[in-house]
């Protein structure tokens, strides 16, 4: 197979999707530099003035007004055009939505790969062609080559700051249209192109946490959106036995341990949410362990398989990709046996395939 | 590459040099403060009164009843806030329309969180007050009425003499933010009946910062600003001296220039709406048909089928300056309260852009915008016919 990495040759009008991080001010900047005709872009995708704390500092997580601010400031550094477009309503239909839905199921969401594929990657893609654009590129450590001559993903260079993970539902057309300057970068590196190019959020903290919760009560976030009440119910212990009450299936993860006000000779872990009957289920530790799971709704960026497939498996971000057999059904979804059991398979969660370090697939965990 | 354009004129104008050259010495030589008593204080306050005296004369108004205000959102804000409170005991409501800028909405809309009542007279789809229906609003209680003497966005001039002889026989103070008429149309605030009148310099050539409200004699007003004897005590704070300097000398050269400059802006206007009309299809212009009716500047069109944010982005890399009338700079989502008024469906009011010419643009401008804006619009509905946002 030959790998090319793809990067454009000649001058060409690109899009840069800027959250005011340092690592979209460093990807603009460095396309700038190679002498392309850069545009930024942040996209508006919640209105943050409600997160603000009494001390009126705010949260720190992607996209804040002070984000929008940095970003602007950024653009105007570089002496590039930079618009804000308002994706409120799209975030609040594709992904908020979505959260809440999933959280009310009983799964834990990753709004953060359905914010990738609606509003990054078609929304803005978009935007980016109605301006004309070639590309859109964004600050992610992922990797863009030509293998065969089709676009592949592949894992960023830095393993700790690896985000292909979020990825996995571009598609070849996305792929063809899309780079990532950073992908061949650690971010050590990214900071110190910071620093070179004088971007005064070289210094600035990592986003964390999901956006739109930043100060990390999904609960109550939740009950802000759909109200409170609706999913409260039993607390079981797995080999069936009453242990209490719970406030909110939502509450509730796999593999958590905390808050569950439990007393019981053994360590309780929550092993599953059924969300039919409103029930968490809670067990000892070895419950936790998985070998095998279903995903449903696969995306494929090879051809999809017939037959079972040997691949790594990465059922969260920053999980250590493990060696899987994945079986494909007629349905769109899969079995997936891992080589051994893993903790914290948890419903909701994406599972990304991997050969060696290209991205190849994935689901959604059943 | 490209060669800027300027057609936003509604949101801000470049100073006039003849403007720049009067304000400097009061930037440099000329430092006093007005309010002081010894020479260099005379030497400013001579300079104070004397662009009162300037701007008194474009509004026809006794030099006594103009006050130096920082723009258009204070002169609008401290006449609807100083009138409110000062007549606060003898009823508390107001009368407004849709259509106003958010200088005037938002202002009634913090009395209304106080207790005060407006009324929000709606306007036809070609933006038009219904003057019956405004005097059917009048009660007892009402203190005020504020009507903009032309609209920002789709340049309709209403007709304000009209409405103060409603107001008149009622005994209702009559207000009016006269920001996009002041310096491109003659204002007469005698003429026309007025008790409270706004503007703004920085639309006809003065500074941004400066403006200037008219409060007819006989009118009190609760002051915003306390602190000062400035303004015969009724705006405090030092008085911003080389920009109202700039402020009258751009109300001066109005005065003589006005007249040629709205024939140069609306052969223009003309020149760009009938390039429209030939050469893009799906356009829907926006505002009272009867172009004598709006502001010879001003044009609003929905490109069907295209975000006019997109639009306006694409003419800004082509270096053409226009504005759409939903998004404002942090990305607003609602559409314009201008184009929910006059009814129009939110897909073509989130479609719409508004050109605003000056004296200063040329024929050649206009052209190189129509050959522009018809190749934009074509690509924008190639892309996505519909869903291009």
């Amino acid at each position: 197979m030959t790998y090319e990495i793809i990067r454009p040759t000649t001058p060409k009008r690109i899009v840069v999707a800027m959250s005011g991080g340092v690592d979209s001010s460093v990807c603009a900047a460095l396309l700038k530099e190679q002498g392309h005709e850069v545009i930024g872009i942040t996209m508006q995708v919640w209105d943050y003035s409600r997160f603000t704390n009494p001390d009126g500092k705010t949260f720190g997580s992607c996209c804040s007004l002070d984000d929008v601010y940095d970003a602007r400031r950024v653009a105007e550094s570089l002496q590039m055009p930079f618009y804000v477009v308002n994706f409120e309503r799209e975030f609040q239909r594709h992904v908020i939505d979505n959260f809440c839905d999933e959280y009310f199921a009983g799964r834990t969401p990753n709004p953060c790969v359905l914010c990738n594929q609606v509003l990054k990657f078609e929304l803005l893609m978009r935007k980016a062609q109605a301006l004309n654009a070639d590309y859109l590129a964004t600050g992610h450590y992922a990797q863009m080559r030509e293998v065969d001559g089709q676009p592949a993903l592949f894992q960023g260079r830095d393993q700790h700051k690896d985000q292909s993970y979020f990825l996995f539902t571009l598609t070849p057309q996305q792929m063809r249209q899309t780079l990532f300057p950073l992908g061949a970068m650690t971010k050590g590196e990214v900071r110190a192109q910071a620093q070179r190019f004088g971007l005064q959020v070289a210094e600035k903290a990592e986003s964390q946490d999901i956006c739109f919760v930043p100060d990390g009560d999904y609960a109550g976030f939740l009950e802000t959106q759909r109200g409170s009440g609706q999913k409260n119910g039993e607390i079981i212990h797995d080999n069936g036995q009453m242990l209490g009450q719970h406030q909110g299936i939502y509450r509730y993860t796999i593999g958590q341990r905390k808050g569950l006000g439990l007393s019981w000779p053994e360590p309780l872990y929550v092993v599953g949410i059924d969300a039919t009957q409103n029930r968490v289920i809670v067990g000892e530790k070895p419950l936790l362990s998985r070998r095998d799971f279903q995903v449903r709704r696969c995306l494929w960026n090879i051809e999809p398989p017939q037959s079972p497939l040997h691949v790594d498996c990465r059922i969260r971000y920053r999980h250590q990709p493990i060696a899987a057999r994945v079986c494909p059904r007629a349905d769109g979804g899969a079995e997936i046996a891992f080589t051994s059991p893993q903790k914290g398979v948890t419903p909701g969660q994406a599972a990304v395939f991997y050969l060696a370090d290209r991205v190849i697939g994935g689901g959604w965990i059943a | 590459m490209m060669t800027p354009i300027y057609l936003d004129h509604n949101a801000t104008t470049a100073v006039h040099p003849t403007v720049v050259d009067a304000m400097l010495p009061w930037l440099t030589q000329h430092y006093g403060n007005p309010s002081s008593v010894h020479w260099a204080g005379r030497a400013a306050n001579a300079a104070l009164e004397k662009a009162r005296e300037q701007v008194a004369s474009l509004l026809n108004a006794s030099v006594n009843d103009i006050i130096f205000t920082s723009g258009g959102t204070e002169g609008d804000n401290f006449a609807i806030k100083g009138t409110a409170l000062q007549r606060a005991e003898q009823g508390r409501h107001l009368i407004t329309t849709a259509v106003e800028h958010p200088a005037v909405l938002e202002t009634c809309r913090a009395l209304e969180r106080q207790g005060w009542q407006v009324s929000y007279l709606p306007v036809d789809s070609q933006g038009n007050l219904d003057l019956a229906q405004l005097e059917s609003n009048i009660q007892p209680q009402t203190q005020l009425i504020s009507v903009m003497w032309a609209n920002n966005e789709i340049g309709n001039i209403y007709p304000l003499a009209e409405i103060s002889v409603i107001a008149k026989a009622r005994g209702v103070c009559l207000h009016s933010d006269a920001v996009q008429v002041a310096g491109r149309l003659p204002i007469d605030v005698q003429a026309t009946g007025l008790d409270l009148a706004v503007i703004s310099g920085h639309k006809f050539g003065a500074p941004k910062g400066v403006g200037a409200l008219f409060v007819k004699s006989g009118n009190r007003l609760e002051p915003l600003m306390h602190g000062g004897s400035q303004e015969r005590h009724r705006r405090g704070g030092t008085s911003n001296l080389a920009s109202i300097v700039g402020l009258g000398k751009a109300c001066e050269l109005a005065g003589v220039e006005m007249q040629q400059n709205a024939v140069h802006v609306a052969q223009l206007r003309e020149r760009l709406q009938q390039g429209i009309r030939r050469g893009i299809r799906g356009v829907f212009f926006h505002g009272a048909q009867q172009s004598d009716h709006r502001l010879p500047n001003t044009l609003n069109a929905s490109f069907a089928g295209i975000s006019g944010e997109s639009l306006l982005m694409s003419l800004d890399l082509k270096g053409i300056a226009v504005s759409s009338g939903s998004a404002c700079s942090s990305g607003s989502l609602e559409a314009s309260h201008v184009m929910t008024a006059l009814g129009v469906a939110p897909q073509l009011a989130q479609s719409s852009i508004r050109f605003s010419l000056g004296p200063t643009n040329t024929a050649a401008e206009i052209d190189y915008v129509i050959d522009e804006l018809a190749a934009a619009v074509s690509r924008l509905r190639q892309i996505s016919p519909f869903e291009n946002f």
